[in-house]
């Protein structure tokens, strides 16, 4: 079953509903499938066997992915922030792709031909609507090219069934009222890009786009638009609160606030929490191989854990929380054997969601379906799932496995610390040392009193051996701390801090 | 007949359409109205009408459930669905918070 069944079931129910865009003037469902269609027309005529998109979020991705879909073959936005060159290296490793680009990005895809994203709706519209074809039960869906802060992009494989199983097991269908709608500020080569767009045409929720992030920018559109759900990476909140300075953002229509992507700060939740009182706060985890969101935190669970005396209950506030339907989760320590509750371990997940297949490297599946997610955490007793980081991030301190996260949750608590990211240097004593990058948020005279406050918190093994100043860190725009490119600027700069 | 995740039935007798979200372990009977479906590509039969004690309407993007086997009603219909004579009950899905 594709998933162009979402828009099919979208378009007969909701047919008038917006779909896409401006409530005066936006996409219908009824359009947003006459283009899906007409779409898959032109890239069967094309020839090609897949198609690939650069350019920034907006309506026209919901209609490439729709018109893949109706044509069977896959569809990959790319990241149009990287090099001219890394984009060449990717669309040589996709299967003869159709290339539609933003008019900004037309010279970066090199000798190829290229349809201006612009103009490819108005073309589906105009086009002949395909006939779909018979359907191949494996068929593939999207490709997504992994982010690479810890390794080499890697291809990621979802098929239908897997972005399908996501939506009909997470989403009801047409449960949106008339008029809600979502704000879309994540990138479209993101998995969460993808996600929006099946769940929110699924739940007839429309959506508006903020292609460039910027707090003011988006508090803006919030009411403008009146906008009732958006989905933020940590980052990005993070600028919200700075941007608002402590003052409430004034956003009455604004209902549900989603974040995910990567760890959130205690401190900068507390201040979005503040800052958007009355509005429910869902915290999602998910990957690109688990086709998205494997594990929420919703609105009553921040309630309850922001009310709790119970010391357990109240931690729950730094948990992704519980499984989603369809979804289990295990714990795993040395050797496979899976952990009890309260022991940190890798995280595994199985699912019909869960993909876990590369292009060219296959299935990292075990005999049991289960995928290693390689983010090290531990459950609690009621199930909740707290993640600590990557396990590629583990820094190896003297033969003692450190999970930077652990000092970082610990640091970003002190008053005069904005951010702080901790990675291992190579060290010929210990290996590897301990060093904390630290963006003040006031001018530190003390450095000691940072090295004591961690001290006070963690074991004294993983206490910082060294801390050094930076006036920021760097994210990529997902909000991923980029801690390979932080490591080698450190090391670059040497011994001095 | 044996129900894959993500197949798709529709009846004899009236417009229903379902799609397998969870399938049955066993080979099961399943029905619309009284009167087994067929798979998508399959002929209709002509002659068999809804029987009158196998009539409940369905609801579009509701998902139907004996406990076990789970359908999702792609095009709703007047007719009641059933596995191995059970019917089938809309299923109470707890709403999760929108994540993406």
């Amino acid at each position: 079953m594709p998933i162009s069944l979402i828009t099919d079931m979208a378009a007969e129910t909701l047919g008038d509903r917006v779909a896409l865009g401006r409530s005066r003037d936006g996409l219908t469902h009824t359009a947003l499938r006459r283009a899906a269609l007409g779409g898959a027309g032109l890239v069967a005529a094309s020839g090609h066997r897949s198609v690939a998109f650069v350019g920034v979020n907006g309506p026209v991705v919901a209609a490439l992915l729709f018109a893949s879909a109706y044509a069977g073959v896959p569809f990959t936005p790319l990241n149009y922030r990287l090099s001219a060159e890394a984009l060449r290296v990717q669309l040589d490793r996709l299967d003869d792709p159709l290339v539609v680009t933003d008019a900004a990005f037309r010279g970066v895809v090199g000798d190829r031909r290229a349809r201006p994203s612009e103009d490819w709706i108005a073309d589906a519209l105009a086009a002949p609507e395909h006939e779909p074809t018979a359907w191949d039960d494996d068929a593939t869906a999207v490709v997504l090219f992994t982010s690479g802060t810890t390794s080499e992009p890697k291809r990621v494989l979802l098929r239908h069934a897997n972005l399908l199983s996501y939506v009909l097991q997470t989403v009801e269908f047409a449960s949106a009222d008339p008029q809600d709608a979502i704000l879309v500020s994540v990138p479209p080569y993101h998995i969460a890009g993808m996600g929006t767009i099946l769940s929110n045409v699924y739940s007839g929720r429309r959506m508006v786009h903020l292609p460039a992030f910027a707090p003011g920018a988006w508090l803006d559109l919030v009411r403008a638009e009146r906008i009732t759900n958006a989905m933020l990476v940590p980052t990005m909140l993070s600028r919200l609160v700075d941007e608002l300075g402590g003052a409430e953002a004034g956003t009455s229509s604004l209902r549900q606030l989603a974040y995910g992507g990567a760890r959130m700060p205690r401190p900068v939740l507390e201040g979005a929490l503040r800052a958007f009182p009355g509005v429910g706060f869902t915290n999602a985890y998910g990957l690109t191989e688990t086709s998205s969101t494997i594990a929420v935190l919703g609105p009553d669970d921040h309630r309850e854990a922001l009310a709790a005396t119970d010391p357990a209950a109240a931690a729950r506030l730094a948990s992704v929380g519980r499984p989603v339907p369809g979804v289990e989760i295990e714990v795993r320590g040395d050797g496979g054997r899976v952990l009890p509750a309260g022991e940190v371990g890798e995280v595994w997940v199985r699912g019909p969601q869960v993909s876990g297949e590369y292009v060219g490297l296959g299935s990292v599946l075990d005999e049991q379906g289960w995928f290693p997610t390689r983010d090290q955490g531990h459950l609690d007793a009621e199930g909740f799932l707290f993640v600590g980081g990557r396990s590629d991030d583990t820094i190896i301190r003297g033969g003692e496995n450190i999970a930077p996260a652990e000092i970082e949750d610990q640091l970003v608590l002190h008053a005069s610390v904005k951010d702080v990211a901790v990675v291992g240097l190579p060290d010929d004593e210990w290996g590897e040392r301990l060093v904390a990058v630290v963006v003040p948020a006031a001018p530190i005279e003390d450095v000691d009193e940072l090295t004591r406050w961690v001290k006070a918190r963690v074991r004294g093994s993983r206490t910082p051996d060294e801390i050094r100043f930076a006036d920021e860190l760097p994210y990529n725009p997902t909000g991923k701390l980029l801690r390979r490119e932080l490591r080698a600027r450190l090391i670059a700069a040497g011994g001095e801090s | 007949m044996i129900l894959k995740p993500g197949g798709r039935y529709r009846s004899q007798v009236d417009p229903t359409e379902v799609v397998v979200v969870r399938p049955a372990k066993d080979d099961v009977d399943l029905t619309c109205g009284g009167v087994p479906m067929v798979g998508m590509a399959e002929p209709v039969t002509d002659g068999p009408a809804l029987l009158p004690e196998h009539a409940e309407a369905t609801t579009m993007g509701k998902r139907y459930t004996d406990g076990q086997v789970e359908l999702l009603v792609t095009k709703a219909g007047a007719g009641a669905l059933a596995v191995d004579g059970s019917r089938l009950v809309v299923k109470d899905a707890q709403p999760l918070p929108s994540s993406d």
